[in-house]
């Protein structure tokens, strides 16, 4: 029973998605539109999955002291920081005490995964520190006035420190970390491309050929430009449309035998 | 080590530092580079230069900070075209950081919508760009697939509000739009896989025009669907987004980085130059010895 009512799912829904994409009917339209909105709904259940096994790895790194255990920390304060900019607003021009809120919003967290880990006496300490952060930042979350809680409404994506910290945190780290590739790339090209046989021949000359398409140092510039274009739209086209092709009839065939129930990986143990 | 070992073999920091200082002297010295536009770069631009005021083009804002140096670009000079020509947007974001990424750049281009600016020659007098009316920001749901074949029946249907938790229906500029039928077309710049959705969910299922900003290294894998008419247009890259500043008439980013971009290349042909020379030289070393010679 275990195994069979997930086949049975899946050869039921799989076959009626096929099915449906030709039948043009106001009921199947219905049911589609309604199984895409189940689909979403468990989405969202994967994201909350997604902060838990985050939330349990990082713990568990720093429970037992793994190498750089410490960034787990950071890792963690960045979740929470981020969902609890996402979830309140200014209501003034001065923040009031939310900065001490965030800061005893931050220490709770701190005392429980702390708690998680201590033994004996130090665990009820832990258990104390972190309850006395919570009514603090309960108590300064109720009396302060000059910024309020929203979780039903879209209101936090206008915090200032929401988009502050995604535009002068993450956006620097990402596209820093991204450009380093540039100088591996770099050194990647100058090992990779040797005139060895032919075929690296044939590369070497292709890439040359696009790289130089806008070096307006070059005598025959537009010339470049021209071959570049070609070999995308020729040769390019033809490798990549063999290619494209061939993974495309692949994805039939793997979604024929999982949903004839041949394929069965999806399930965990074959 | 002979001189042509050394130069197989060089230590890979001097590519670092040799690409560095390029990088960092053409950042300073301005100057600029002349741009061949390609066909697949000017159908796009001509696809919104020939809309009429008032209609609606769908951008997804597909990518993460990680390619903001070449998609950033794009954003900006599409989206700036289409608002001075008063064509309105629906935006979405369908990649994590994305949301992100779209309000930066509405909230960047807005500010510059209200500057008086000459284009091509002709005047577009600056003005207030107002949420609901020149565009709609629906922001991101997990599943890009489902959302592409969801917004293909109704936007309501992912999106039953807006990014700032606007219902649809009470949006203007949403008055009678139900789906991709009610838009001129959509243009998705993209890093990443969901390209491939929009391709094969959205303009397989739902058959709406299509074109594409992609990074440069995605570019090559997109010819095929621009061949078979699924797209009917290509920016690759910082220099796909030059293209479209220079017909645009509006030099920005994507124009300046292009001199970087081009002594960046230089310095990598003549290591890979280098690098050819010191290996046929060391190769026909290896012949003579073989002969004694």
């Amino acid at each position: 029973m275990k195994r069979q009512i997930p086949f049975a799912l899946v050869f039921i829904f799989g076959f009626f998605t096929i099915f449906q994409y030709f039948v043009p009917h106001e009921s199947s339209e219905w049911v589609y539109e309604f199984l895409l909105d189940w689909i979403l709904i468990i989405g969202i259940f994967a994201l909350a999955l997604g902060i838990w096994s985050l939330w349990r790895v990082s713990i568990d790194k720093i429970n037992n002291r793994r190498p750089n255990w410490g960034y787990s920390y950071v890792t963690l304060a960045g979740l929470f920081l981020m969902i609890i900019f996402g979830f309140t607003a200014k209501n003034g021009d001065s923040w009031g005490y939310y900065f001490p809120f965030v800061i005893a919003v931050l220490l709770v967290i701190i005392m429980l995964i702390q708690t998680i880990k201590a033994k004996g006496q130090s665990k009820i300490l832990y258990i104390g520190l972190a309850l006395l952060f919570l009514i603090i930042s309960i108590l300064i979350g109720y009396f302060d006035k000059s910024w309020s809680i929203h979780f039903s409404t879209s209101e936090g994506l206008k915090n200032t420190m929401f988009q502050d910290f995604f535009d002068y945190i993450l956006i620097p780290i990402l596209s820093t970390m991204f450009s380093l590739l540039a100088f591996f790339i770099a050194s990647a090209a100058y090992r990779a491309f040797r005139a060895r046989n032919v075929l690296a021949t044939i590369l070497l000359v292709a890439a040359l050929i696009v790289m130089l398409r806008f070096n307006f140092y070059l005598p025959g510039a537009e010339y470049f430009a021209r071959t570049s274009t070609w070999l995308m739209n020729v040769p390019n086209l033809a490798a990549n449309r063999a290619i494209v092709i061939g993974i495309g009839l692949g994805v039939v065939a793997t979604a024929l035998k999982v949903i004839l129930g041949i394929e069965r990986g999806y399930m965990g143990k074959g | 080590m002979n001189i042509f070992d050394k130069m197989m073999r060089l230590d890979r920091r001097w590519i670092f530092l040799f690409l560095i200082i390029v990088c960092v002297v053409t950042y300073i010295i301005p100057f600029k580079v002349p741009i061949h536009v390609v066909p697949e770069v000017r159908s796009i631009y001509d696809f919104i230069d020939t809309l009429e005021p008032g209609k609606i083009v769908l951008i997804a804002i597909d990518y993460d900070p990680n390619n903001l140096a070449e998609l950033q670009p794009m954003t900006f000079a599409i989206v700036e075209h289409c608002w001075r020509r008063k064509i309105k947007i629906i935006f979405t974001a369908l990649s994590q950081n994305g949301p992100g990424m779209a309000e930066q750049a509405i909230r960047d281009i807005s500010d510059s919508m209200k500057v008086d600016k000459t284009y091509n020659g002709k005047f577009y007098k600056g003005r207030e760009i107002k949420n609901g009316i020149d565009y709609t920001f629906l922001g991101y749901k997990p599943y890009y697939g489902l959302v592409i074949l969801g917004m293909g029946q109704d936007f309501r249907l992912p999106f039953p509000t807006d990014y700032y938790g606007t219902p649809l229906d009470s949006i203007p500029m949403m008055k009678g739009v139900l789906n991709y039928d009610q838009t001129a077309g959509v243009i998705d710049i993209s890093g990443g896989s969901i390209t491939d959705a929009w391709i094969n969910y959205g303009q397989g299922r739902f058959n709406f025009p299509l074109a594409l900003g992609l990074t440069g290294v995605m570019t090559a894998q997109y010819y095929p669907y621009l061949g078979s008419g699924q797209i009917f247009g290509i920016m690759g890259g910082l220099l796909g987004a030059a293209e479209y500043e220079k017909l645009a008439d509006n030099p920005g980013r994507a124009m300046g980085g292009m001199r970087i971009q081009l002594y960046a290349h230089m310095v990598i042909i003549l290591f890979i130059v280098m690098g050819n020379v010191g290996f046929f030289m060391n190769k026909r070393k290896k012949k003579l010895r073989e002969k004694g010679i």
